[in-house]
Order: C-alpha cells, then sequence, then structure tokens
C-alpha cells in the first residue's frame, strides 16, 4: 500500500484505507489487462463491420449477429476496462448492473413490441381519408 | 503492500463464503468502507441511469427507423468508412484513458500527462469527424426536420456526441486539478470517476455502431 500513499493525505483522515481495486493490481497487471481488453474489442469490431457487408452468411442472420457482437463486446468492456468481476467486493456493482440491464431490455423491447401491435392493428391511411370524405 | 493485506485482498477472491474476520481487517471499525468504493459506487448508479435515458433513445430511434417520409434511409446516408475511423478513436481513447487511470494510481506524472492528452486528442478527432457527417447531413437537405427517422437519429447520436464533448471539457479540467494540486485522494478519486464515464459512452457508442450505422447500411 505505501508507495500509493502521499503525506500530504494525512489531513484527509476520512479516506484511510482506500486504494481497494489498485492494491490487488500492480500497475502492469492493470496494464495488461488494459491490452488484453483492447486486443479483444478491436477483434469484436472488425468481424462486426466484416460481417455486416460480407455475402458469406445468410442475409436475415446477419442482424442476430450483429446483436450478439455488440453484446459481446460491450460485456469485454465491462470487464476489462470497468473492471466490473464477479468478485466478492463487487456484489453491488453486479446487482446495480443487472437492475440497469432490466430497465433496458424492458424499454427497447417493450416499446418495439407494442408500437409493432399498433402498426398492426392501424387502419391504412388510404381508408382513413375515405371515410372522411 | 503489507503482509497481511496480500492475504486478505488476494486470498479474499477465492474464497467461497463470506469471510467476516478478513472483511473487519481490510475495513476498520470506524469506516466500513473507504470513500473510494462508495465514490466509484455512485458514480456507476449514475451511468446506470445515463445508460437507462439512451435506451429510451434507442427504443424511439428503432420504432421510427422506417418512417423516412419519402426522404433518405440510413442506406443512402452512412459512411461506413467514417464510422469505422470513429469506432477506432473511441476505442483506442478508452485504451489511453485506462492507462491514464494507471499512471494516476503510480503517481506518474508523465504517463498521466502523455495518456490523457492522447485521449483528449482521439475523443476530439471523433468528434471532429462526427459534427462533419452532421453537417454533411443538414447540407444535402438531411437535416433533423426532414422525417421523423432523421429526427431520431440527431436525437441519439447528438446526444451522444454531447456527453463526449462534456467528457472532453471534465477531461481538461482533470489534467488542471492534476498540474494544480496533484495526486491527491480527492483528486483520484475524480479521476477514477472520469475513466468510467469515458468507457461507458464508448459501451454506448458500441451499440450505436451496430444498430443506426450498421444495421442501418445492411437492411
Amino acid at each position: 500500500m505505501s508507495h500509493f500513499e502521499q503525506e500530504g493525505d494525512s489531513h484527509y483522515a476520512d479516506t484511510a484505507p482506500g486504494y481497494e481495486r489498485f492494491d490487488e493490481h500492480e500497475p502492469a497487471e492493470a496494464f495488461v489487462s488494459y491490452l488484453v481488453g483492447l486486443g479483444l474489442a478491436t477483434l469484436l469490431t472488425i468481424v462486426s463491420f466484416f460481417i455486416s457487408g460480407t455475402t458469406l452468411v445468410w442475409g436475415p442472420s446477419i442482424p442476430v449477429a450483429l446483436v450478439v457482437l455488440a453484446i459481446a463486446q460491450m460485456g469485454v468492456h465491462l470487464v476489462f476496462f470497468l473492471n466490473i468481476t464477479t468478485g466478492p467486493d463487487n456484489v453491488n456493482n453486479v446487482m446495480a448492473l443487472a437492475f440497469g440491464v432490466l430497465i433496458v431490455f424492458l424499454v427497447i423491447v417493450g416499446s418495439l413490441w407494442i408500437m409493432a401491435h399498433l402498426n398492426h392493428n392501424m387502419v391504412p391511411m388510404d381508408q382513413i381519408m375515405q371515410m372522411q370524405r | 503492500m503489507s503482509a497481511f493485506e496480500a492475504a486478505a485482498g488476494r486470498g479474499d477472491l477465492n474464497h467461497v463464503g463470506y469471510d467476516r474476520e478478513s472483511r473487519d481487517r481490510r475495513y476498520p471499525a470506524d469506516e466500513l468502507v473507504s470513500k473510494r468504493i462508495i465514490v466509484g459506487y455512485g458514480f456507476w448508479i449514475f451511468l446506470l441511469s445515463d445508460i437507462v435515458m439512451f435506451s429510451a433513445f434507442f427504443a424511439t430511434y428503432a420504432v421510427l427507423v422506417g418512417a423516412t417520409a419519402g426522404g433518405p434511409s440510413g442506406r443512402e446516408l452512412f459512411n461506413l468508412r467514417n464510422v469505422g475511423i470513429e469506432t477506432a478513436c473511441l476505442l483506442l481513447s478508452s485504451f489511453t484513458c485506462g492507462l491514464a487511470s494507471i499512471g494516476a494510481w503510480a503517481h506518474r506524472g508523465c504517463w498521466f500527462y502523455s495518456a490523457m492528452a492522447a485521449t483528449c486528442i482521439l475523443g476530439a478527432a471523433f468528434l471532429f469527424i462526427e459534427v462533419h457527417e452532421f453537417v454533411g447531413m443538414v447540407a444535402r437537405g438531411a437535416g433533423p426536420t426532414r422525417s421523423a427517422f432523421l429526427s431520431a437519429f440527431f436525437t441519439l447520436v447528438g446526444c451522444h456526441g454531447l456527453h463526449v464533448t462534456a467528457g472532453l471539457l471534465w477531461l481538461l479540467t482533470m489534467m488542471a486539478q492534476v498540474f494544480a494540486k496533484g495526486f491527491r485522494a480527492d483528486i483520484l478519486r475524480r479521476v477514477l470517476c472520469f475513466g468510467l464515464f469515458w468507457h461507458t459512452l464508448d459501451i454506448i457508442w458500441v451499440a450505436i455502431f451496430t444498430v443506426v450505422y450498421l444495421m442501418g447500411v445492411g437492411q
């Protein structure tokens, strides 16, 4: 811990134990973690861009593949860049993330579902025009 | 790093159950959790609320993507080469931002400043390309007033651009604060929050380039 602390900190008594995450990781270890994250994210991005323009795979499967790749890349960012892990000191972070993902899922899927049904049940525009005559 | 911390901190991760004794040693009785963890957690909650806000914009965009009102669709407007460059800028800036936070923990001034400067340049390059794209679209008569699709597009991508702008201002503020006040504990907590913010912007950009650009061109 010693070399992360500064003499100037002594009057900030409220921060005493501090630097939990970084005590466990030496700078070189953290650097390797960021490097691995960058490599994986680059790979997933390149695959996404490649697959969006290719004719090698069956057309309708492309959007699904893109969504899967995007979710995988978000996972890489969370683990390697934001340091959200499954360790015991990370339970609160993971619970908050799970709640956030639930809300995001409800908002997006709910909106698309409801609007698709409304579209389906709506009288076509030309019939509305005729009714108004 | 002291010996017991190495034992408690390292070993803790491998414990299956809840180890009361090691927890008490890590957090003394008068202070349950370090301020750094509380600040990081609070900011993480804010970021999740920001992501929820973006999800509403994404839902709007997904509903309105077909409502082009006879105007241009994404296929005619988007240039994937530019989007690729933007993505590379933001991804690299996320990496250099990570390097800057390592420099800040290790109290290495020159490392911190150069990584922050690289982050700033990459972020500004991203923003420049995006503004250039927006100006080009408006000049072609495809501004936000043209169709519901374009309104949703400019709201979603523009909102992300505004976040990046705010992030750049915050970045410059952090460089100035470290320069003026040094690597003090409270300044390091702000650097931590900035890092979380910047990485989250990159996560949102992953969703944008997939849903808006790649699917928009491929549809």
